[in-house]
C-alpha cells in the first residue's frame, strides 16, 4: 500500500504554508509602519494635526506656480507647499538643489511656527517619475504630456 | 528540467553558455552605456546627471533580481533537494550583492545634485540598504555552512525568508511618502521618454546577460570544488 503522498509534495505543501504566513507578516509589518516609515507629512496632514511648535518635521508637497518669492535680503525665499487640499506658506534661507522649481516637488525639513509658516533649514528637491529631453522643455506641460502618451 | 539538475549535463552546457552570455553581455552594455553616455540628449530638468540612469536603474534590477534568483533555487533545494539549486543559490549572490552596492553609490551620486544630499532614510532607500546587508549575511551564512559541513537547507530558508524585503523594496514608493519618486515604469506604461527608455532597455539586457554569465560562471568554478574536494577524499581513502 503506498497511498501516503510523497515526501517531495509534502514538503511543498509545508515551503508554501510557511511562505503565506511569512508574506503576511511581512504585509501587516508594513501596514503597521504605514504612517511611521513615510519620510514627510502633507500640508493637509500638517494642517489637521499641528506638530507641537519647535518640533522638527519634514513638510513636503508641490511648490505653488507663482509663489516664489526673494526677500530683501537676497538669500531668503518665500513660497507655498500645496498638496491640492491645503496650503503651507514655507520660508528658508540658503541654496537650493538644482531641481528645485515651481510647480515641481519639495520636502522641506524644519519647523512649524505658531502664526501658520514652516520655517525650513532644508530643502531638498523631489523628482517626479518623468523623463523628458531638453527638445521637449519649450512645449508646455500638457503638451509634453500628451507626446509622452502617444509613445506609450 | 529534471535533466538539467545532472551536474555533467549541466557542465556540458555551461561550458560553450558561459563564453556566450558574458561575451554579448559586454557588447550590449558597451554599446547601451556609450549610447546613453553620448548620444542622448539631456534631460529637462536633470540636464548630463540623467545619464546615471543607464547604470542606477539595471544595477536596481539586478540586485533585486538576484535575491528573487536565490530565493527560486532556494525552493527548489529544500522542496526537489536538486544539489544544483544549492550551487545556483550561492553563485547568484555575490554578483546580487555587487550590483546592489553598484545601485546604491551611483544612486548616492545622482541624489547630490538632483535632490541636494548624498542619503536620506526614506523607505526606498532604507529598504534597498537592508537587501545589501541581507547578502552579506546570506554570503557568510552560506559560506559558514559550506566549512563546517552544516545543512544546506540553512541558508535555503533564509534566502526563502529575506525574498520577503524584494516586494517590500517594489512598493516602498508607493506605500510611503518618500524622496525617491514613484515608479516609471509600470506594466503597459512608461513615464519615460523613448530617447531615455531604448538605451536603458539595452543596458538593462546587457547588464542581465552579464548577470547570467557570472553566475554560470561561478557555479563551474563551485562545481569544480566539489569535484575536487571528492577526489582528494577518495585519494585518502584509497591510500
Amino acid at each position: 500500500m503506498n497511498t501516503g503522498i510523497k515526501p517531495k509534495h509534502q514538503r511543498l505543501v509545508l515551503v508554501v504554508i510557511a511562505l503565506v504566513a511569512l508574506v503576511g507578516a511581512g504585509l501587516l509589518a508594513a501596514w503597521a509602519l504605514r504612517s511611521q516609515a513615510s519620510y514627510f507629512f502633507v500640508p493637509s496632514e500638517m494642517q489637521a494635526a499641528p506638530p507641537p511648535t519647535g518640533q522638527a518635521v519634514r513638510l513636503g508637497g508641490m511648490v505653488e506656480e507663482g509663489s516664489l518669492k526673494t526677500m530683501q535680503d537676497g538669500v531668503t525665499i518665500a513660497f507655498i507647499v500645496g498638496d491640492g487640499k491645503a496650503r503651507i506658506p514655507v520660508r528658508y534661507a540658503g541654496i537650493v538643489p538644482d531641481l528645485f522649481v515651481e510647480g515641481s516637488g519639495v520636502v522641506a525639513e524644519g519647523r512649524l511656527e505658531p502664526d501658520g509658516t514652516f520655517v525650513a533649514d532644508t530643502l531638498l528637491a523631489k523628482h517626479d517619475e518623468n523623463y523628458i529631453p531638453r527638445e521637449l522643455k519649450d512645449m508646455t506641460e500638457a503638451q509634453a504630456r500628451a507626446a509622452v502618451a502617444e509613445t506609450q | 528540467m529534471h535533466g538539467f539538475a545532472n551536474p555533467t549535463r549541466f557542465l556540458k552546457l555551461a561550458r560553450w553558455l558561459t563564453p556566450l552570455l558574458l561575451g554579448s553581455g559586454l557588447v550590449v552594455a558597451a554599446i547601451a552605456l556609450a549610447w546613453g553616455l553620448f548620444a542622448v540628449p539631456p534631460d529637462r530638468l536633470m540636464g548630463d546627471t540623467v545619464r546615471i540612469l543607464f547604470i542606477h536603474v539595471p544595477a536596481a534590477w539586478l540586485g533585486m533580481g538576484g535575491w528573487t534568483a536565490i530565493a527560486i533555487a532556494s525552493l527548489v533545494e529544500l522542496v526537489w533537494r536538486h544539489p544544483l539549486a544549492t550551487v545556483a543559490a550561492r553563485a547568484a549572490a555575490v554578483p546580487g550583492a555587487g550590483f546592489t552596492a553598484i545601485c546604491l553609490l551611483t544612486g548616492s551620486i545622482w541624489a547630490r545634485p538632483t535632490w541636494g544630499t548624498w542619503w536620506v532614510w526614506d523607505g526606498r532607500l532604507t529598504s534597498f540598504l537592508v537587501l545589501l546587508f541581507l547578502y552579506f549575511a546570506y554570503i557568510a551564512l552560506a559560506g559558514a555552512v559550506e566549512r563546517d559541513g552544516a545543512s544546506s537547507r540553512i541558508p535555503a530558508i533564509f534566502g526563502l525568508v529575506g525574498a520577503v524585503n524584494v516586494p517590500i523594496i517594489n512598493r516602498s514608493v508607493v506605500w510611503w511618502n518618500s524622496l525617491h519618486q514613484p515608479p516609471s515604469i509600470t506594466i503597459g506604461k512608461s513615464a519615460i521618454d523613448p530617447a531615455f527608455l531604448w538605451p536603458l532597455l539595452a543596458a538593462t539586457i546587457g547588464f542581465s546577460l552579464l548577470f547570467g554569465g557570472i553566475v554560470l560562471a561561478r557555479m563551474r568554478m563551485l562545481l569544480a570544488d566539489i569535484q575536487a574536494e571528492a577526489r582528494l577524499r577518495r585519494k585518502a581513502m584509497e591510500a
